[in-house]
């Protein structure tokens, strides 16, 4: 049985139907050819899938799709307004943040979440938020320092 | 120069920040159908009967294979594998049928109804067992298997390579030695963890063509495999690798997609598609082999070691196709970087019914320097010299000789070691105590190695196109599996061409339309690849200044290359820019001459060659040796006994730095990996099952786990490197986990023989000690 759900995905107003039993991710990458969100463990150990919901990081292969209803959802696809890079995406291309790029969309989005909830973290902070995104290239050093310069920024534009 | 050494943003930067790039499992295609695999539930077992009957009649399936579909045998250096189990099982988790249907569920549904009976056979499940005389065989048919020259199965026994060093007079090497010492250690399975897992989608069109795309390393070597098993000719098969996230090996040679094509030759027309779950990821894709080491050592009261004797067993698993080169790699580099005049090596290749062994970031260097590097501080100790001293006495100089008998010529370790020592201050700064009673604090160091180990005439080549507007198309099949070669390779297009990188669009991976590459692996892109992109611009160059020449009245000899102009040297008004001569030179009655520029670059190593037989001994065995130190600081909790690695300092002797932001993000991610492998990550295997196969059982550095990094580089360049450049993407992660192991014995007093050292091996070995 399908159910309607209404919600905003990417500042675009959605109704869509769903399967009860369909995760979140799987809607939004297949039915919606978001791709960003990725699926690496299906079981919300690895964080390859954050995305916001309601400005809130979660794992999208953890949620059901019809929870959805009624929220506001961004994804790493709708984080660029007007085709701009966020200062997050550019912080994490100017910091070499990045490698395979797998766990990347997660990882801003983890980031983005942080620096949405509290614009001037502490490094700890910062390594806090991403502890839930498994990175295999990085060491993720450069990651936080990404991070860690869109708050700086943020501070002294104060 | 102007684009070497520079740290230039990732040009992949832009599509992988904002999820635009794809990767497999992001592609659909329309009327795709879904895989799944049926997988024994036995670690070693004939297979009585696959009954596929109920499968095929479930509807929405569209085929269902299995082995007898796929009965050619096939491996990268020793042909033991077929895609499909024929007959028996050797691991658990074997693929024995597969099925293709319209949705995923229904393909799962099908598995359930295929039937296998089994007769369970008696398992190796280790590797110290599979090697003695009445132990089960894992491969009853080895002596009919195929395998190339540089390896040497023993069939009639599990062990699928011995390969040997014999270097000097290892008897007379021990009667001589005033101390003998021998020691074990023992290193587990672990798995590469990418966090992408393995995806394929294969398609066979009407004609008999294929095209497969696939998360892999080495597009070619897969398209070569694939030919061989399936009886097609190379032509007919295009294999697109898109994108790869993340790939430390576990994504070279073939893996799944053996599995999907008989499928999709089924079906003609439709694209069948196989992802792996983070399970299958775990269990049934290549795992790292596990390694029992011996090493009996004679050293002299002065500090220098005479004579070394190692026994290296490594539990190859199933098929060890591409472990055995593994092995020999661990053979030809088994004494660590050190110059030792006497040398006894055995490293076995040992068949088991434990998951697959295959290559992994390291190819045996992280396995073997657990131990070397160990054993090292061992032998400090009894001699009452410090760590850092014994390295300097034994480690490799130029002029010095290795394992192999080869005498280097480029060698900067003393260089990475004074470098971590300065950096760290330790012979500056005595060891102050923690304010806390129960942390106590550590200092290790270990050095390492690592060559490419890669057969001797491994080949690669580009291609550069020059557009009439002065930009690029660069194209090769070395893989951006996150190591940043997109970007290196760009900047070296750019040195030589001196057109900006973000003028050159580079393109990699379709065997249709980029130029051959042997495989992205070894650490051996940015030298080979590299080299070959210098050789596809300087054809380009050449070309152009072929066209120059006749333009501006200059001879070749005294045009240079400038801003992207050809410029008369000395006079540098007479130029002409590259764009106006990207279509051939127009001549001034309106004809023209040549046609577009199109730069081809060739390029194997020169003059690497097989060593001897029976010693392993050789000229130059390897196209070069990278060599580096690190040393870590770690705090460990005597009431928990965790270990919390606070700083490591890392030196590597690379050549030439090609882009100083994306080597450093490389060797960090190494330390992690190697800081993983050292404290956390162990397959557990129980009586040939894993037990572990998820990341909350198998748990991988999260950002809490980064110590402080300090990474700093030499530059002794290497001959025959692009721009003297030489790999660096595995050795990085070797010296990490014996630095932490020795920083532990540093701290306590305790030596843990077997990784990874967790809290529990940590307060046991303290009990032990009271």
């Amino acid at each position: 049985m399908k159910h309607k759900i209404n919600f905003i995905l990417n500042n675009e107003e959605i109704t869509h139907e769903v399967a009860a039993n369909r995760t979140l991710l799987d809607v939004i990458r297949e039915d919606f050819d978001l791709t960003g969100a990725k699926e690496g463990c299906g079981a919300g150990e690895c964080g390859a899938c954050t995305i916001l919901v309601d400005r809130k990081p979660i794992n999208a292969c953890l949620m059901l799709a019809v929870e959805a209803d009624g929220k506001e959802i961004l994804t790493i696809e709708g984080l660029s307004v007007n085709n701009k890079l966020d200062q997050i995406q550019q912080a994490f291309i100017d910091h070499a943040a990045l490698q395979c790029g797998y766990c990347t969309p997660g990882m801003i989005m983890s980031g983005k979440a942080l620096l949405m909830d509290n614009p001037s973290p502490t490094e700890e902070e910062v390594k806090e938020a991403i502890s839930g995104n498994l990175c295999r290239c990085t060491g993720y050093k450069k990651i936080v320092e990404a991070i860690m310069e869109v708050a700086d920024k943020t501070n002294s534009a104060r | 120069m102007k684009f070497v050494g520079e740290s230039v943003n990732r040009v992949d930067g832009i599509k992988k920040v904002t999820g635009s790039l794809k990767y497999v499992d992001d592609l659909k295609m329309s009327r795709m159908l879904y895989a799944a695999v049926k997988r024994s539930e036995y670690p070693h077992a004939k297979l009585l009967k696959v009954d596929i009957t109920k499968a095929e009649k479930l509807p929405g399936v569209k085929a269902v294979i299995t082995g007898k579909d796929v009965p050619n045998r096939v491996g990268l250096y020793l042909e033991d594998k077929t895609f499909l189990a024929n007959d028996k099982v050797r691991y658990r988790g074997e693929a024995i049928a597969a099925v293709a249907a319209e949705t995923h569920e229904i393909a799962q549904e099908a598995i359930k109804l295929i039937e296998v009976e089994y007769e369970e056979l008696p398992a190796v499940t280790n590797a110290l067992e599979g090697i003695k005389s009445d132990a089960p065989l894992v491969h009853p048919d080895l002596g009919d298997y195929k395998w190339g020259p540089i390896f040497f199965p023993e069939p009639g026994t599990n062990i699928s390579n011995l390969y040997k060093i014999r270097k000097g007079d290892i008897d007379k090497g021990f009667a001589e030695a005033e101390h003998v010492v021998e020691n074990q250690f023992f290193v587990p399975h672990i798995q590469h963890s990418p966090i992408e897992n393995h995806s394929v989608i294969a398609q066979m069109d009407p004609e008999e063509a294929l095209t497969i795309w696939s998360s892999c390393q080495s597009p070619f070597a897969v398209q070569k495999a694939l030919s061989v098993a399936f009886g097609l000719p190379q032509n007919k098969i295009r294999v697109i690798s898109p994108a790869v996230g993340g790939g430390f090996g576990g994504k070279a040679g073939t893996t799944l997609e053996g599995i999907v094509i008989p499928l999709a030759m089924r079906v003609k027309g439709r694209p069948v598609k196989l992802t792996y779950g983070r399970e299958d990821e775990f269990i049934n894709s290549f795992v790292r082999q596990g390694m029992h080491a011996t090493i009996k050592t004679g050293i002299n009261s002065d500090g220098k070691i005479v004579a070394v004797k190692n026994t290296f067993v490594w539990d190859g698993g199933a098929y060890t196709e591409y472990g055995v080169n593994i092995v020999r790699a661990g053979g030809y580099s088994s004494t660590g970087p050190y110059d030792i005049p006497n040398v006894w090596t055995d490293s076995v290749c040992v068949y088991t019914n434990h998951p697959v062994g295959g290559p992994y970031r390291g190819f045996g260097m992280s396995e073997i320097h657990f131990a070397i590097e160990q054993n090292m501080d061992i032998l400090a100790e009894m001699l009452g010299i410090t760590p850092i001293e014994v390295r300097r006495i034994n480690g490799l100089r130029p002029g010095g000789s290795n394992a192999t008998g080869q005498i280097v010529e480029v060698c900067g370790l003393q260089d990475c070691l004074e470098d971590v020592v300065d950096k760290l201050g330790w012979e500056r700064e005595e060891k102050k105590p923690s304010s806390k009673p129960n942390i106590y604090i550590g200092r290790g160091i270990s050095c390492g190695f690592k060559a490419p180990s890669m057969p001797n005439n491994v080949a690669s080549s580009a291609i550069i196109r020059i557009n009439e507007d002065g930009t690029c198309q660069l194209l090769v099949s070395a893989q951006d599996i996150g190591q940043g070669s997109d970007t290196t390779l760009t900047q070296i297009a750019s040195e030589v061409l001196t057109i900006p990188p973000d003028k050159i669009t580079i393109k990699t991976g379709d065997t249709d339309y980029t130029p051959y590459e042997w495989q992205t692996v070894a650490s051996r892109i940015t030298y080979c690849a590299g080299n070959a992109v210098v050789k596809a611009c300087q054809d380009a160059k050449d070309q152009l200044f072929e066209l120059a020449q006749i333009k501006l009245g200059v001879p070749k000899e005294k045009l240079i290359l400038a801003d992207e102009y050809i410029v008369a040297k000395g006079n540098e008004n007479k130029k002409v820019p590259i764009k106006e001569l990207a279509l051939g030179l127009s001549m001034e009655d309106g004809s023209g001459i040549h046609g577009p520029i199109i730069g081809r670059g060739s390029f194997i190593p020169p003059d690497v060659k097989n060593t001897d037989k029976t010693t392993g001994q050789g000229e130059k065995p390897t196209a070069f040796w990278t060599y580096g130190c690190q040393g870590a600081e770690i705090e460990v909790d005597i009431e928990t006994g965790k270990i919390k690695v606070k700083k490591v300092a890392s030196s590597f002797d690379v050549g030439k730095i090609i882009n100083p932001k994306l080597i450093e993000g490389q060797v960090e991610g190494g330390i992690l990996q190697g800081l993983g492998s050292a404290i956390l990550e162990e397959l557990i295997l129980e009586n040939g099952i894993v037990k572990n196969p998820n990341f909350v059982d198998y748990k991988i550095p999260t950002a809490d786990d980064m110590p402080e990094m300090i990474i700093s580089f030499v530059e002794n360049p290497e001959e025959t490197g692009p721009f003297g450049a030489r790999g660096v993407a595995e050795p990085c992660m070797v010296p990490t986990a014996p630095a932490i192991a020795n920083a532990l014995y540093d701290a306590l007093g305790i030596r843990v023989n077997s990784l990874p050292i967790t809290a529990e091996k940590v307060l046991k070995a303290i009990k032990e000690k009271q």
